[in-house]
């Protein structure tokens, strides 16, 4: 096991932002953490990279603990923080340069690890970190964490705020860096980002929902879940399906609706319900569920204490 | 079929800095009451158009209507018939839920009985009475976006600008906040929006994708999807913008 997380809480004040949290990522894996703001990613980064130090519970990277062993675990590890952590009044490769050198090692030592995230910005080298596009400063960020050839790479919402085209592109750098044998933890509140990890730990107020694969079916699921799509929009259609006795829950999604059924028979119901609109352009069918889909269910699954929480504060 | 109003109409565009042009020649035209996705790559220059139409920033040349008024000469009337919200900037952390909902009422001119009234009403219906004199800065995100939102038309303009209202939020959040957008369309408001999530591409009645300063494609998003072979907005964004 590359990285063991065992049962770690932390509290800000009153604010429980850890709860129990426990997982183990494998050796190589590119382990994908998400949830929304305020769920306690970036608290559990600060934790894994030796930043924080739990009130319960281990937290060991490679076998190094990380409040006993920070020094080892410091050397082993990348960390790209949520927050920008480049040096805006340097240049870009003097950001690197510097950061190679924090680390006791050369540009040109490790260069082989990062060409292909660096040769990207390298037409820029001389400009001022400050002055890059969003794009090109998580290229640069990721080089940086890249330089001293870590073992264990966390990243920290490196995707958020931009736009589709660069988090496709990131997304193909840590798939080439994984390939390099280098263990990858990266949060993103991005569902789709997720289907493209080994396997997704879903975080919300401070505590572990669940861990799946995105490639594999969830293994209880009933055949619950539907997608209705129609020529003229769904919208219109989102109340009726809601006041169906069938209908659990249901969600616009992108151009269609996803509808949760209470029980299998449902499906009788909405058959009906979809047919008495006679709109010929309307197609349903059973589908899986995707990250984003299992998130909600889970979500919904805690909502009843949501609500109390929500009135408490 | 009835000729559509055109609640923003925008000819030849140009913005420039220096030798940068962040705009160049843009002409499209908004419908009262529809949903407009202003989609693009960062960097694409959404944001230097954006505030042209808020009347924040002058164009270098182009002609600009924006409810009816002209954004070189007419700028604080624009102002006055638009909302804005964003992820970045909408409420102030220090001040309680009522107090932003009164001081952006007092803002825009409104009335103080008008503004107790609908005060009311608005907190009723987000279902927030109870935390109605808790500071922003201890009310979930979620929660914040809403009010955001509901603040942003709470003096009923004719447009509410959206710059990436959803970032960061949960995606059971996130929905719930389109049917808002959906509801304000429904009182005849016109809803100009960015983002960065692709399937909210899908929710607007039309999507104009920016690429370097050009729109590079304007229609609905099945339109879209046709004229690109796509599956969804996404592949549309990525053929487009990755050129």
């Amino acid at each position: 096991m590359s990285l063991i997380i065992d049962h770690i809480d932390k509290s800000f004040g009153a604010l429980k932002a850890l709860d129990q949290i426990d997982f183990e990522v494998r050796d190589g894996e590119l382990f994908g953490l998400i949830g929304p703001d305020g769920a306690g990613k970036s608290t559990l980064f600060r934790i894994m990279a030796s930043l924080l130090i739990p009130e319960a519970g281990r937290c060991t990277m490679h076998g190094y603990d990380v409040v006993k062993d920070y020094r080892e675990v410091r050397k082993i590890i990348g960390y790209m923080p949520g927050r920008f952590s480049l040096y805006m009044d340097l240049t870009v490769e003097e950001n690197l340069a510097f950061y190679a050198r924090v680390f006791g090692t050369t540009v040109t030592e490790n260069y082989d690890l990062i060409r292909d995230v660096y040769e990207q910005i390298a037409p820029f080298k001389k400009r001022l970190a400050g002055k890059l596009s969003g794009g090109m400063k998580q290229k640069l960020a990721l080089s940086c964490a890249l330089i001293h050839r870590p073992q264990i790479l966390l990243l920290d919402e490196p995707t958020t705020g931009v736009d589709a085209v660069s988090r496709r592109e990131f997304w193909e750098m840590l798939k080439g860096i994984q390939k390099q044998g280098i263990c990858t933890v990266v949060s993103t509140p991005y569902m789709d980002e997720a289907e493209m990890c080994d396997r997704v730990a879903m975080i919300q107020k401070g505590k572990l929902l669940d861990i799946s694969d995105p490639s594999r079916p969830a293994p209880e699921e009933a055949p619950l879940l539907y997608s209705l799509k129609s020529n003229k929009g769904v919208y219109a259609y989102l109340d009726q399906i809601r006041n169906m006795e069938a209908c659990k829950h249901a969600w616009l999604f992108g151009d269609q609706l996803h509808v949760t059924l209470r029980t299998e028979e449902g499906a009788v119901e909405m058959r009906a319900l979809i047919e008495s609109w006679g709109d010929p352009s309307i197609t349903w069918k059973a589908i899986r569920p995707s990250i984003e889909d299992r998130f909600m269910g889970l979500m919904e699954h805690g909502s009843e204490s949501q609500l109390t929480n929500g009135e408490q504060i | 079929m009835v000729q559509q109003e055109h609640i923003i109409e925008v000819k030849d565009l140009v913005k420039k800095f220096g030798s940068f042009t962040a705009n160049d020649r843009l002409s499209f035209h908004v419908e009262k009451g529809e949903i407009f996705g202003f989609l693009g790559a960062n960097g694409a220059g959404k944001t230097t158009a954006m505030r042209i139409l808020c009347g924040l920033s002058y164009p270098s040349s182009g002609e600009i209507m924006v409810a009816g008024h002209d954004v070189y000469r007419e700028r604080e009337k624009i102002k006055k018939k638009i909302g804005y919200m964003s992820q970045k900037f909408s409420l102030y952390e220090d001040l309680t839920v009522s107090e932003n909902i009164r001081l952006y009422a007092g803002i825009y001119g409104l009335r103080k009985k008008q503004i107790a009234t609908r005060e009311e009403q608005l907190l009723e219906r987000l279902g927030m009475l109870q935390i109605r004199d808790r500071f922003i800065s201890e009310i979930p995100l979620g929660w914040k976006q809403k009010l955001a939102f509901s603040v942003a038309i709470f003096h009923q303009p004719a447009i509410v600008f959206l710059d990436e209202p959803t970032g960061g939020v949960d995606p059971i959040t996130r929905r719930q906040f389109w049917e808002m957008i959906h509801d304000a369309t429904e009182e005849g408001i016109t809803v100009f929006v960015t983002t960065h999530y692709m399937d909210e591409a899908e929710y607007c009645d039309r999507v104009s994708i920016m690429v370097e300063g050009r729109i590079e494609a304007l229609d609905t998003p099945a339109a879209l999807k046709q004229q690109f072979e796509s599956e969804n907005m996404n592949e549309v964004f990525l053929k487009l913008a990755r050129k």
